[in-house]
């Protein structure tokens, strides 16, 4: 797990957190101030019209914590409706490769046919998509845009194992792991994954399939195409993608905490976000706050009523992102950006077609039929 | 088979001749982009109303209604709104490459 020298993880918050149109409020049994007010129109006088160099002075991004799996980092100073295209990307469109064909010529072993395939899909890959094209549904197979792999164990009886009566049975193969997958290449890819890229493979080795006796036997030809989560689960590269509001504490100064409930009140939030110092006066420890898990249990106590106020902070989004599958963690944010601009310019294309459209003949009606433009 | 769906259409009923108020079909996109690009098209102040929708979980696409100010074109807003977004993500995975090249994070060991 973690280790304690978190210190690049925890620093104190920037003075404008404490800005109330930026708080979310966290209530006993209900959430108040959700969406965001900041449109044009919305406050007299003030222009919230979008202005790129006020975000990007705004725009804060910082990696927090990472390891070989997963990577937590802050996204400050976006719409919620920003954050969770990129979650939703990460999860559902960013592509990779996974097992969709099986064909089996042998299975024996208890497991139906069905459900070993569907196990097999299952399995992380270590093959990086961007070499891969999207398999034609119509065309057949190529080397640019399928995988194979074998899986032919059988399980049998270890000879070399001790004769004497009553000694246990050794068998081989009693369980068939996603290192037993072994990759036949196809054309041109032998040449292609050489030197510092990895031959296809799980990316763990050690996941059971399946379970043998001694003379049962699976041998079947696997597929393996590249896909995106939207269609299946298997093709998702995150095991999860999500984010959380900052939390925040805030005390009234006008209803201290008195000195003998003190800890009482510090007991009330996790471990280091609440200090009690000399004399039992206590106070906010800003760099712990990321950690409070805004149980509210505070709330239950009617002597602390009124004397604190919970809130979150809208625009501070905390991803975490478990990468599972060929992306390093802290690449995926960046995929869910290229997938976004992707999508983005799709439709630009299209929409500057239908401008061109438009404007080419006016008053005309469009070649679908659907929009009338007659009547001037 | 017959045409392919097209990526974007103007469905029945917009306010001619200068499209301002309209809604867009926009096939092959979900929530992800439809709230993102309707958040964008707020920002636009000669923006009167946009909203929009999945019409139903099992067509593959969403119904964007934009209300223009001062009959200006709805479209000219949509492409707008679109280049703003494409610019926000450019700004974004800027920051992200940027922070994460100054290497100030917490690196710990995970076992898979």
């Amino acid at each position: 797990m973690a280790s304690s020298s978190a210190a690049a993880s925890s620093s104190r918050l920037p003075q404008s957190a404490y800005n109330p149109r930026r708080h979310v409020g966290v209530h006993a049994e209900r959430v108040s101030d959700v969406s965001s007010t900041e449109y044009p129109g919305h406050y007299p006088g003030e222009d919230h019209s979008w202005d790129l160099a006020k975000f990007r002075e705004n725009l804060k991004v910082e990696v927090k914590r990472l390891s070989q799996r997963s990577v937590e980092f802050d996204l400050v100073g976006v719409d919620a409706s920003i954050a969770n295209a990129f979650r939703r990307i990460m999860i559902a469109e960013i592509p990779t490769i996974a097992t969709e064909h099986v064909y089996v010529w042998n299975n024996t072993s208890v497991i139906h046919d069905e459900v070993l395939a569907h196990r097999i899909g299952l399995v992380p890959l270590n093959v990086p998509p961007g070499m891969f094209k999207y398999r034609n549904p119509n065309g057949v197979p190529t080397d640019q845009d399928t995988i194979v792999f074998k899986l032919n164990v059988t399980c049998e009886v270890d000879k070399n194992t001790s004769k004497e009566k009553g000694a246990p049975r050794k068998l081989i193969h009693e369980e068939v792991l996603s290192g037993d997958l072994e990759w036949v290449p196809q054309g041109e890819q032998a040449s292609v994954f050489t030197g510092d890229l990895p031959p296809p493979a799980p990316t763990n080795k050690n996941i059971v399939l399946a379970k043998l006796r001694p003379g049962q036997e699976i041998d079947m030809d696997l597929h393996a195409i590249k896909g995106v989560g939207k269609d299946h689960a298997k093709w998702s590269p995150v095991a999860t993608a999500s984010y959380r509001l900052h939390p925040l504490v805030i005390l009234n100064p006008s209803k201290p905490i008195p000195p003998h409930l003190a800890q009482k009140f510090a007991n009330c939030f996790s471990p280091g976000v609440v200090q009690v110092g000399k004399g039992g006066r206590v106070s906010i420890d800003e760099r712990n706050l990321r950690k409070e898990s805004m149980s509210r249990e505070v709330l239950r106590h009617k002597e602390f009523e009124g004397s604190v106020e919970l809130k979150r902070i809208r625009d501070w989004f905390i991803f975490t992102v478990e990468s599972e599958g060929p992306y390093a963690p802290q690449d995926l944010f960046p995929e869910s950006i290229r997938v976004m601009r992707e999508k983005i310019a799709n439709i630009r294309h299209a929409a500057e077609a239908l401008l061109a459209d438009v404007d080419g003949a006016p008053g005309a009606v469009a070649a679908d039929g659907d929009v009338e433009m007659g009547g001037v | 088979m017959s045409d392919p769906t097209p990526k974007i259409k103007i469905l029945q009923g917009a306010l001619e001749p200068d499209l301002s108020a309209a809604t867009y079909q926009i096939h092959d996109e979900s929530h992800t982009l439809g709230n993102a690009l309707r958040w964008m098209l707020m920002k636009n102040p000669k923006v009167e109303f946009c909203g929009y929708s999945v019409p139903h979980p099992s067509e593959n696409h969403i119904h964007m209604r934009i209300q223009m100010y001062d009959n200006l074109s709805s479209l000219d807003a949509l492409l707008q709104a679109l280049s703003n977004l494409d610019d926000l993500c450019i700004t974004i995975d800027e920051a992200y490459q940027k922070n994460l090249g100054e290497g100030q994070y917490e690196r710990w060991d995970e076992q898979s």
